[in-house]
């Protein structure tokens, strides 16, 4: 497998607080990637660095052996909205559009018609079972339906890497096995790397391999087994 | 685990021969630790001597004699018994890798050392029952599930464990 994504020496202060001191790891194409570690150890500050949503004070991450850091803010974006996909605990979706267009969504962004927009996001839906509520909002579903849908959101525009913090923290053992599940065979069908960040053991054993952070500092625990 | 009364409670459904309570203890609780021939008849002789079960037959054929077990009442009040009972929880603090962190502490070797590479193994294992689960029917995925809950109290334990090193050095050596 080729590098997607590497992260070397990455460092970030919020304030007085240091986040990462000495970050290092690396995202094969197509592997699931756990990131590990206790509350405040600087596992989702990586995340956002990986992902380009945050600029770190020092260190850099490369994409396709493009530097982040070294991108005009609208290439970045681009690189987020094309490349990249979010999957967040709480909060993603826009509560006054229906599940359905809140699928199509990014796909608008890209420029994408409408019409073929929500057939495309309808057959995520589908792959996400819950395309029976495409129709409804956010509010008028469960929690486990809600994160389903945001999944399907993500992978909508086939992005090579997923970023998913804490996907299922705020759902019971069983819908957040089942929102996994759908995420991880989503994501090896489309081929797209999953950076997942949990402080849960149970969750970090779908992925592949697991990236330990302590103190702002990462320690790669395992290799592909 | 115990095979008494599992054993029992398998004869509930009506009486077998050894052969066929050990094939049906495995499928259903075996699947990483098949019962011995020897422990199978050792318990049906355990159980024979308590009353809690008694011969309901006997087949010559080709080999030995086969006997067929059935259980008794007291047999069933025993599995009654059991069922009813809450199992006392395991003392976590007495197992081999307190013992393991704690000596390393001692002896000056690396802590953290010993609690990754346990942490490793727990997560290896972890993995390949999440697969085993995936590929699984309802019994596998409540016994993985299990397995799991409980590998990852002892990981929470590793990480609280490495979080209080410092501490634990102090009062190991």
């Amino acid at each position: 497998m080729t590098e997607l994504l590497v992260a070397k020496g990455l460092a970030k202060a919020f304030g007085p607080t240091n986040a990462l001191v000495d970050a290092s790891m690396s995202v094969r194409a197509g592997e699931l990637v756990a990131v590990m570690g206790p509350s405040g150890s600087g596992k989702s500050t990586l995340l956002h660095c990986l992902a380009g949503i945050l600029k770190p004070d020092a260190g850099s991450v490369t994409y396709r052996d493009a530097e982040l850091s070294a991108m005009p803010d609208s290439e970045r974006s681009a690189l987020r909205r094309n490349d990249f996909g979010f999957v967040f605990q709480f909060g993603q979706l826009v509560p006054e559009l229906t599940f359905l267009e809140n699928v199509a969504l990014p796909l608008r962004l890209g420029g994408m018609r409408r019409a073929e927009a929500e057939r495309s996001a309808k057959v995520w839906m589908d792959l996400l079972e819950v395309g029976d509520i495409a129709s409804k909002r956010p509010g008028e579903a469960s929690g486990g339906q809600g994160q389903r849908v945001a999944v399907a959101r993500a992978l909508a525009t086939e992005p090579k890497v997923l970023f998913a913090d804490e996907p299922t923290g705020a759902l019971d053992s069983l819908n957040g096995e089942r929102v996994l599940r759908l995420l991880f065979d989503a994501a090896r069908q489309t081929g797209a790397a999953v950076v997942l960040v949990t402080h849960e053991p149970r969750v970090a054993a779908y992925a592949d391999r697991e990236v330990v952070v302590r103190d702002g500092r990462t320690q790669d625990v395992e290799l592909v087994a | 685990m115990s095979i008494g009364h599992a054993l029992l409670g398998l004869l509930e459904n009506g009486p077998r021969h050894g052969y066929d309570l050990k094939r049906a203890y495995d499928e259903r609780f075996g699947h990483d630790r098949p019962l011995h021939y020897g422990q199978v008849y050792s318990t049906l002789s355990r159980l024979l001597r308590n009353g809690l079960v008694q011969v309901d037959g006997t087949e010559a054929g080709g080999g030995p004699e086969r006997k067929r077990y059935a259980i008794t009442e007291a047999g069933v009040t025993d599995i009654d018994g059991w069922l009813g009972t809450p199992e006392k929880p395991e003392p976590y603090l007495q197992n081999t890798l307190y013992a393991k962190v704690v000596l390393a502490l001692m002896s000056g070797r690396s802590a953290q050392g010993v609690l990754d590479s346990q942490r490793a193994e727990h997560l290896r294992m972890m993995r390949a029952l999440t697969r085993r689960k995936a590929d699984g029917d309802l019994t596998d995925q409540l016994v993985c599930d299990h397995a799991l809950f409980h590998l990852e109290a002892d990981l929470r334990w590793l990480e609280l464990t490495a979080a209080r090193l410092d501490e634990l050095r102090v009062v190991s050596t």
